[in-house]
């Protein structure tokens, strides 16, 4: 292959991985923001999307629709709020009674990651099973081909980002998180928010968010139950490299990470790459705790 | 530390006006109590040990490796309140260090022991330097961060390391020149309990003397403590390279006696492992560890006669834990008896 198509290819496949990714991260990052805590389950949560669209979209073919689009729509209206209904659980139940303190709270997070894991690994098995894209589509120049259904990805991804800038800038929903966000206290005492339902509504939220982006990824890459582990350290990778809390950063960090991780793999093993994620993560902790692009924090 | 909320003073502090001699007299006859109760720990144990069937032999010395381990982690995290999420990378160091030594240079066991044990404290100093210049949350994900730089340049050396899969060290039947034979179990359990009664003392010595006292000072107040003139980087960083020390022990030891070295005791989950066990003992309880990892080694043990989703068990314990009993085991006991002697 020339040098041209490759280049191509290795920025649309990076892409694709910075939307998926900045779907999930965002998630995360909502999380920490509103709540100040740190969701070691959110890869669990984006597994949890990916099985149940498996679930949604053979139960579709088992009623006699052979539609793939079908059961595709089916599982990215009905698998998110499926995830989000188990973190809802999860909020009611454990982290509410923890008050959110930050330490408590990434302790019962491990807990949840095993059980929902372990539970999953018995309903489900661990066979990695795949969905079948919705439409299948080749985009075929005489130069270059890829799949239409990874260009249809990027862009639904982008325009779910918009939106949720757009609902956290122009609504009241918006404004409500944010206020949260900034002083919990202040929100609860003047503007008499109910803060304990903006906190289940964002944590819910999250967990959805993650979903949406395992949906997308699952024709992709099939449903597996450890299939959250990697998109939960990289998510961490890109909250704390574009700021913890910091929506902007988490998007350019998403587009930096998910583009050069494709010409990273070209110079290093996969494994090293990893190696030096990890421990640029660190080191950004440690001597530039605010993110390579947040600012300092409040 | 909020995990665990902290036990109620230790006894009157030194200095203290009233009650004068005849607190300091009750709280001398209370050391008493306390330490003949943790030497008596190790002795009941050496003393059971005949009385068990075989298999639960075997894991009696499992059992003190890792709760070797366990009392490590305990230093840092019951007594000075850090929450690290990376102690696998001590425990492994100490069994690759160890491991590595015998099998492909050959070094005498002692030896390759020691070498483990200083393998994790250099890292364990190294990575506590950079770590405690952050705290809370942060603190946990550059400690787990390491920890997996770590694990994954095990999988990534795999030419020396054997990946995942990891090498079998060979029997060892010679050490330091005088016979010891590895291949014999009581010869393994009593190595394994003289590894955890030397690191028991130790914990207890430390925990008792200005050094706990300055630990337990930390977790509940930095500040306080920097206003004493005391420097808390310090006894964090002393903290932390001890149990990085007892962890890396643990690991050597465990390459030694069981013969396996393997990528898996470096995963995260081991980190958690050692949380879970001094969780579930008590944290701040020098025989907390013990016990947490007793209990959940045969907890553990039979679930995974049932299922191969143990691990589902170790979620819902964790979760149980923070919501239902913060203090574990011990620490319930002695806050709700006040067993005062109970450290």
């Amino acid at each position: 292959m020339e040098f041209g198509p490759y280049l191509l290819l290795a920025t649309l496949e990076g892409l694709l991985m910075a939307a998926v990714l900045a779907l999930t991260a965002l998630g995360l990052s909502l999380v920490f923001g509103v709540l100040r805590i740190v969701n070691v389950a959110h890869g669990e949560f984006y597994m949890l999307g990916a099985v149940s669209a498996w679930w949604i979209a053979s139960l579709v073919a088992e009623i006699g629709i052979s539609s793939p689009a079908v059961a595709f729509v089916a599982a990215l209206l009905l698998a998110p709020p499926l995830a989000g209904a188990v973190a809802f659980a999860a909020e009611r139940l454990i982290l509410r009674r923890l008050d959110y303190r930050p330490e408590p709270t990434i302790v019962a997070t491990i807990g949840l990651l095993y059980m929902i894991q372990q539970g999953v690994l018995t309903l489900y098995g661990p066979d990695a099973r795949p969905v079948r894209a919705p439409f299948d589509l080749r985009l075929d120049l005489y130069w270059f081909g890829w799949s239409g259904y990874k260009l249809a990805v990027i862009v639904f991804a982008a325009v779910l980002l918009l939106v949720a800038r757009w609902v956290l800038v122009n609504t009241r929903a918006g404004l409500v998180m944010r206020a949260t966000e900034i002083d919990t206290e202040m929100a609860r005492a003047v503007g008499g928010i109910d803060t304990r339902r903006v906190y289940a509504a964002v944590f819910t939220l999250g967990a959805m968010l993650a979903a949406v982006a395992a949906v997308l990824i699952v024709p992709i890459q099939q449903a597996h139950y450890l299939m959250g582990l990697d998109p939960l350290l990289l998510s961490f990778v890109v909250v704390i490299v574009g700021g913890l809390g910091s929506l902007r950063g988490t998007l350019v960090a998403a587009l930096l990470i998910g583009l050069s991780d494709g010409i990273v793999s070209v110079f290093f093993a996969p494994t090293l790459a990893k190696i030096l994620a990890t421990l640029l993560v660190a080191l950004v902790l440690i001597f530039r705790p605010q993110g390579l692009f947040g600012e300092r924090s409040r | 530390m909020r995990t665990v909320p902290s036990p109620p003073e230790k006894g009157p502090l030194p200095g203290g006006r009233s009650g004068g001699d005849d607190s300091a007299s009750r709280r001398r006859g209370g050391e008493l109590v306390g330490f003949s109760l943790h030497a008596a720990v190790p002795l009941a144990i050496a003393l059971l040990y005949p009385l068990l069937p075989d298999y639960h032999q075997g894991n009696a010395a499992r059992i003190l490796v890792l709760a070797t381990y366990a009392t490590g982690y305990n230093l840092l995290f019951g007594y000075t309140g850090l929450l690290s999420l990376g102690h696998a990378l001590y425990l492994g160091a100490g069994l690759y260090g160890a491991g590595l030594a015998v099998t492909s240079f050959g070094l005498d066991p002692v030896l390759a022991w020691l070498l483990g044990v200083l393998l994790a404290g250099t890292l364990a100093a190294l990575v506590g330097a950079l770590a405690l210049r952050t705290t809370g949350v942060a603190f946990m994900i550059v400690t787990m961060m390491f920890a997996q730089a770590g694990y994954l340049s095990i999988l990534h050396w795999n030419r020396y390391t054997g990946g995942d899969e990891g090498f079998v060290v060979p029997t060892v039947r010679r050490a330091a020149g005088v016979a010891l034979d590895l291949g014999s179990g009581d010869v393994r359990f009593a190595l394994a309990l003289a590894l955890y009664s030397c690191c028991l003392g130790i914990a207890w010595a430390l925990v008792r003397g200005d050094t706990g006292r300055v630990w337990l000072a930390l977790r509940d107040s930095e500040e306080r403590l920097e206003l004493l003139g005391h420097d808390p980087f310090r006894h964090k960083l002393l903290a932390f390279v001890l149990s990085g020390l007892m962890a890396g022990a643990a690991g050597a030891a465990y390459a030694l006696l069981f013969g396996y070295v393997g990528a898996s005791f470096a995963t995260i989950q081991y980190s958690i492992l050692a949380l879970l066990w001094v969780l579930v003992g008590g944290a701040a309880t020098v025989l907390g560890p013990l016990l947490g990892t007793a209990l959940m080694f045969y907890l553990v043990d039979i679930v995974s006669g049932y299922t191969t989703a143990w691990l589902f068990v170790v979620g819902a314990v964790l979760v149980a834990l923070v919501l239902l009993a913060p203090r574990g085991l011990l620490g319930t006991l002695q806050h709700r008896y006040r067993w005062r002697w109970l450290p």
